[in-house]
């Protein structure tokens, strides 16, 4: 019995061996043919912001060349000079960030408020409150849009900034939601005993839950910045004085009944979003906690 | 799955508020501890109570208002009745075209989402080197703001010269005149927006790394190949971000207006085959100030919305898994 177990024991161990090898190189093939799938994927995905790059360090007669020039040379930097004084680019830069901080400022003071009595204060009502809250997120913009516009224009702040700031200084529907999601997740022994301490709610508010909160508010303060910088239809609407314009808007001044400028164009468009992309690189993590929180959560 | 995932977290509420709700004693008693409650309760959520009955609830109700009304924003609203609702059906050929291409667009686009956003997060999801770098990049385009995006496809999709015609042109074919004609206007912008399923795909991964690795351990165990896994694992447990991924596209493809209007300045070219039903119901509004009219139009579209999400919420319970048995 002994002999024959020791005659086993190398089979064994052999076709052990041979099986984790097979095993490895079933492993590289699958990953190989993952990357090989991912790869090109990622070219597509990239190729919009790679040829938006390429084109606004391009002179016009490259613009159509075939084959497709990716790295110009010589870069063309003049286009980003050109671009931003084609256009009052400076001056519509300092109008977009205005309305996005104030905005966002608004948004996080009110939505952190409503949320903190949705999530921590025991108040009948507060659930059909919620409810209506989620409600809201169902209803399309375009069925509040035409009276918000008659309620702004009697207001006469049409072509003003107010319409696009004052509203978020009373709340978003998704970010109450987001923070009141996450308020929950803070034990209440925290708050009960601030209270027996006898703090004031606003006192457990500022001192408790906001410094507890960080993270979700910065993905709040994100995702309002960054849809106020992309935000088109609203600008659309409520700006015809080109003094107020934004960047979505004065972009356009880069297209005539011509064609378009397209090197400026693009190197304008560049500057846009390059903000944006930083944020992302340097945040992500919080955007994709935001994300998941809005979504799986939602 | 907000509305079945809501009750999950009503509850919760509720529970939280029986904790809050326990025999705290304060050192003033002025009021007594519920009164007091419902009054900082209400005081803290009082910006979000204006801001729904401003913003969100009289709007709501004065655009059902405007729907059965003569009104250019200008002169006092005219009551017409059912006029604008019978018109829209009757009279309408640009209402018409407008729902065909929406309800075109997103019977197409959105499976065609679904599939590839899910197929991408799982490849990323089978623990490859980059899977941080290749989450950043598929998410890159919905970091551009759509007014850029849309312009850098137009130059894109020049038709004869534009760079997507260096494959046909490396063929020796000509490629099709993407934007500028009829037949390929709306599959142009289908696969377009398949550029920006970044958010999709985020969150699919999300869900496939929360599912529990026992779960594939109890099927290696029962013999379970590759496919049986996928069909009778993975997908049962991500259908709820499918679910949301369903409704939010739904919405979002209703709603779908930047882009097409950028691209177009509006007008439907080439002839109304990007005339989608937001951008009508925008055109209506502000350039025809046919206000009524176009309340109408966003009435019809909320019903629309509404009776959409709430067939697929009902039909939720049929193909919708939720671990742990809570709905």
């Amino acid at each position: 019995m002994a002999v024959e177990s020791q005659k086993a024991q190398p089979t064994i161990a052999h076709d052990r061996a041979s099986l984790l090898m097979a095993k490895r190189i079933r492993g590289v093939i699958r990953s190989a043919l993952i990357h090989a799938s991912l790869i090109p994927a990622a070219f597509v995905f990239m190729v919009p912001f790679l040829w938006m790059l390429s084109t606004s360090l391009k002179p016009d007669v490259q613009f159509y060349s075939y084959p497709p020039v990716l790295i110009p040379s010589p870069l063309q930097w003049s286009n980003y000079p050109d671009a931003v004084t084609y256009i009052t680019f400076f001056l519509y830069l300092r109008n977009t960030i205005t309305i996005a901080v104030l905005a966002t400022i608004g948004v996080l003071i009110s939505s952190s408020l409503v949320a903190y009595s949705l999530a921590r204060i025991p108040w009948p009502g507060r659930n059909f409150l919620f409810i209506l809250t989620v409600a809201t997120l169902m209803l399309p913009f375009q069925v509040t849009m035409i009276p918000l516009f008659i309620v702004f224009k009697n207001l006469d702040w049409v072509n003003s900034w107010l319409p696009l700031i004052v509203p978020h200084w009373f709340g978003g529907a998704l970010y109450i939601f987001l923070l009141r999601q996450f308020f929950m997740t803070i034990p209440m022994e925290l708050s009960e005993a601030a209270r027996i301490d006898g703090a004031h709610e606003l006192k457990i508010y500022y001192s408790i839950i906001l410094p507890l909160s960080k993270p979700a508010l910065a993905t709040v303060a994100i995702f309002e910045f960054i849809a106020r910088w992309r935000d088109y239809i609203g600008p659309l609407i409520y700006l015809s004085d080109q003094k107020l314009y934004v960047l979505s808007l004065g972009i356009y001044e880069y297209r005539s009944q011509y064609g378009a400028e397209w090197g400026l164009l693009m190197a304008a468009s560049v500057l846009i979003t390059l903000p944006i992309i930083l944020l992302f690189f340097f945040l992500q993590k919080t955007f994709v906690q935001g994300i998941t929180l809005t979504g799986i959560k939602g | 799955m907000a509305i079945a995932l809501s009750s999950v977290t009503v509850e919760r509420a509720s529970d939280s508020g029986k904790l809050g709700g326990s025999p705290v004693q304060y050192p003033r008693r002025r009021w007594s501890q519920g009164t007091r409650h419902t009054i900082n309760g209400l005081l803290f959520a009082s910006p979000w109570i204006i801001g729904l009955l401003v913003f969100w609830i009289y709007p709501t109700l004065a655009s059902a208002y405007y729907s059965f009304t003569k009104y250019n924003g200008v002169m006092n609203p005219q009551w017409i009745g059912l006029d604008n609702y019978l018109d829209l059906f009757t009279d309408d050929d640009d209402f018409r075209a407008a729902i065909y291409n929406t309800v075109y667009f997103a019977v197409v686009s959105i499976p065609l989402a679904i599939i590839c956003a899910f197929g991408l997060a799982l490849m990323l999801n089978a623990k490859i080197r980059g899977q941080v770098i290749y989450r950043t990049i598929y998410f890159l385009p919905t970091l551009v703001p759509e007014v850029a995006l849309a312009l850098v496809w137009v130059f894109i999709f020049t038709p004869r010269i534009g760079l997507i015609e260096t494959p046909f042109r490396f063929l020796g074919v000509r490629g099709p005149c993407w934007l500028t004609c009829a037949q390929w206007a709306k599959p142009t912008l289908v696969l377009l927006a398949l550029w920006i399923i970044g958010q999709q795909i985020i969150l699919y991964l999300a869900g496939l790394q929360d599912v529990p690795q026992d779960l594939y351990d109890a099927a290696d165990v029962d013999g379970a190949n590759f496919l049986s896994k996928f069909r009778n694992v993975t997908v049962p447990i991500l259908t709820p971000v499918i679910f949301f991924h369903l409704v939010t596209s739904i919405i979002g493809a209703l709603n779908f207006f930047a882009i097409p209007y950028i691209m177009t300045g509006g007008t439907g070219f080439p002839a109304n085959t990007t005339l989608f039903y937001s951008i009508y119901l925008y055109k209506n509004a502000f350039q025809y100030l046919t206000m009524g009219y176009a309340s109408a139009m966003a009435w019809l579209l909320f019903m629309f919305t509404l009776i959409v999400t709430l067939i697929i919420f009902r039909s939720a319970r049929l193909w919708v898994f939720y671990a742990g048995g809570e709905e």
